[in-house]
């Protein structure tokens, strides 16, 4: 082990190091914080400049239920789950297939149309932005969450087929030899054979996918606009607005925003480290 | 519908020629999906940045007009070379994310109580969206309530107005976009770190060798998958960098926090107005730019398909 385990060390070091690690992390998560404390001090805290002292009451649930009773919050975050669910639906189906066939079989051109999908992965989003747009406005996809749904399960089969691909690989080839001996039909041998042992990779890739798309913001605000369609990113710039210089609303709606994919996280954090590790290790 | 009649077990023929037939099968609704919304829209940027276009009326063919726009900066001043300038200070400062992970990583791969929580909880800025990270920043550096100006204050410093400065902004920013990339690096090399082997550690040591030395010459050359994709991830990530300058600054002050990702939707879809061609010619230089980035890429990859 790297460095040499504390354990080895003498009591005074140890000891050090146990004080200096949350010390650490409180210096690391401080902006964060701020903004935490922020979301429970009362309005009048702000209106007396006392920003950073102790604050003069407690409003957690008045501040936090302003956000969900008095706003648009709960429409948004509601766009966003129905945006982000389909998505991660759809990517995933589409790049089981094509991780499949790319994964599995031999055949020319394997590896360009493998190579078209993570290129296509990496470009700017602004090379779209102009011909998605107008594609999503001719099919009258425009500021609907199913525009977005659309250009995002096929963007993201981009990362989805490379992840999928390699995983793929790594599986044992002789299960599926067996199969074909055995005279099973190619669909089967995917259905009965490959998908049950992609569980894993599936899992991973929907929990990454689903903050990838949680998170996105700037699709939302090309294709979408207004309440009815956009989702809690491109809203919370509305919500802003609407308590401009309420620091406290600001504050608890943006911790709204974000949480979604922190429980995510912190619920699915053995796949989702898996995901985002995965070729971190040879 | 392959006329199937003709033959005379339509059973059969699907059996000889499933292997052939399936995986293009399979592909056809991803292919199909990402040609549609990925690949062709490429070259209709490219065709768009010919013309000029309202997004409404007739497009005008005019050459490559929108091009020597940009070069000779006709249009907007002192916008193109300075988001130019910004993308590199990104390419740049951004890459500190990778040595900066390393570091955190380093420092918590050690077993002791509650590590695991440690950890995940110094990843959980990745987890948060960038817009948010904006909003947390530009309130950590608000010349007159934030954390920042507060605690120079303590130490007789201060105030300075980070996202007031045309010469700090980006640098502000790119501090903000530095909190979950390194983030994501850590988490990268943690894992990288669980699987040094050992036993080369250990011959390491009987030759001598600790501290800097090891990390160099035995720990680092193991972490090299880790530090490739920490690369890949870090370089796309500063050149796509657009939520937090569009939470954070508009741009502003003064365009001074401009990156081209940024300048080309304030072209095409801001109240700056709808100059789709333009922007489709800024998209291009991005696009560009990028390319040299994604072609090493995949010849690396290229290269362990070879290999393996």
């Amino acid at each position: 082990m790297f460095p040499t385990p504390i354990e080895k060390r003498s009591a005074a070091v140890r000891n050090s190091y146990q004080a200096l690690v949350p010390f650490a992390l409180i210096l690391w998560l401080l902006p964060l914080i701020a903004v935490a404390v922020f979301s429970i001090r009362p309005d009048a805290d702000f209106a007396n400049a006392n920003y950073w002292g102790w604050p003069s009451s407690f409003e957690g649930v008045t501040n936090y239920s302003m956000v969900f009773f008095e706003s648009d919050m709960p429409r948004y975050l509601m766009n966003s789950v129905l945006i982000t669910v389909p998505t991660v639906l759809g990517a995933v189906a589409l790049s089981c297939m094509t991780g499949f066939a790319l994964g599995v079989y031999r055949f020319k051109g394997n590896l360009w149309v493998f190579f078209m999908f993570v290129a296509g992965n990496f470009i700017p989003f602004q090379i779209l932005m102009v011909p998605v747009r107008d594609l999503t406005l001719d099919l009258g996809l425009y500021d609907t969450k199913t525009g977005l749904v659309l250009f995002h399960v096929a963007f993201q089969t981009g990362f989805c087929t490379l992840f999928m691909r390699n995983f793929i690989r790594a599986l044992p080839r002789e299960l599926i030899e067996a199969a074909r001996v055995e005279g099973v039909s190619e669909f089967r041998i995917f259905w009965y054979v490959v998908l049950p042992l992609m569980r894993p990779a599936i899992a991973a890739l929907s929990v990454l996918i689903f903050t990838f798309i949680w998170n996105d913001y700037f699709w939302a605000i090309v294709l979408t606009q207004g309440p009815d369609s956009q989702p809690v990113t491109a809203g919370i710039t509305a919500f802003n607005s609407q308590f401009r210089a309420m620091y406290h609303l600001m504050s608890a709606g943006s911790i709204v925003a974000a949480l979604p994919p922190v429980a995510m996280f912190f619920l699915m954090q053995k796949h989702f480290i898996a995901g985002l590790t995965l070729g971190a290790v040879k | 519908m392959s006329m199937a009649s003709s033959s005379p077990s339509p059973h059969g023929w699907w059996r000889r020629n499933q292997q052939t037939l399936a995986p293009a099968l399979f592909l056809a609704p991803g292919v199909l999906f990402f040609a549609v919304y990925v690949i062709f829209p490429i070259f209709q940027s490219f065709n768009l940045s010919l013309y000029e276009w309202d997004g409404l009326g007739t497009a005008e063919y005019v050459g490559l007009r929108n091009y020597e726009d940009l070069y000779w900066e006709w249009v907007d001043r002192d916008a193109f070379y300075t988001s130019l300038k910004n993308n590199l200070i990104w390419l740049v400062l951004y890459l500190l994310a990778i040595p900066a992970g390393l570091f955190i990583a380093l420092f918590l791969n050690q077993n002791v109580w509650g590590i695991r929580l440690y950890k995940s909880l110094f990843f959980f800025p990745f987890v948060i969206s960038q817009v948010v990270v904006g909003l947390v920043f530009s309130w950590f550096y608000d010349p007159t309530f934030g954390l920042l100006n507060t605690i120079l204050g303590w130490v007789g410093l201060g105030p300075i107005n980070v996202l007031g400065d045309p010469t700090l902004v980006t640098y502000g920013i790119i501090a903000a976009g530095l909190w979950p990339q390194t983030a994501y690096c850590m988490i990268l090399y943690l894992t990288g770190l669980n699987a040094v082997d050992p036993e080369q550690i250990e011959a390491g040591r009987l030759d001598g060798a600790k501290g800097w030395r090891m990390l160099w010459h035995v720990v680092l050359p193991q972490l090299r998958p880790a530090t490739f994709i920490a690369f890949v991830v870090t370089i796309i990530g500063a050149l796509r960098s657009f939520d937090l300058i569009s939470v954070m600054t508009e741009g502003g002050p003064f365009g001074s926090s401009r990156v081209l990702a940024y300048y080309m939707f304030e072209v095409a879809l801001s109240e700056y107005g709808f100059r789709m061609g333009y922007g489709a010619a800024i998209a291009v230089v991005l696009f560009l730019i990028m390319l040299c980035f994604i072609a090493y890429f995949l010849w690396s990859m290229y290269r362990d398909e070879r290999r393996g």
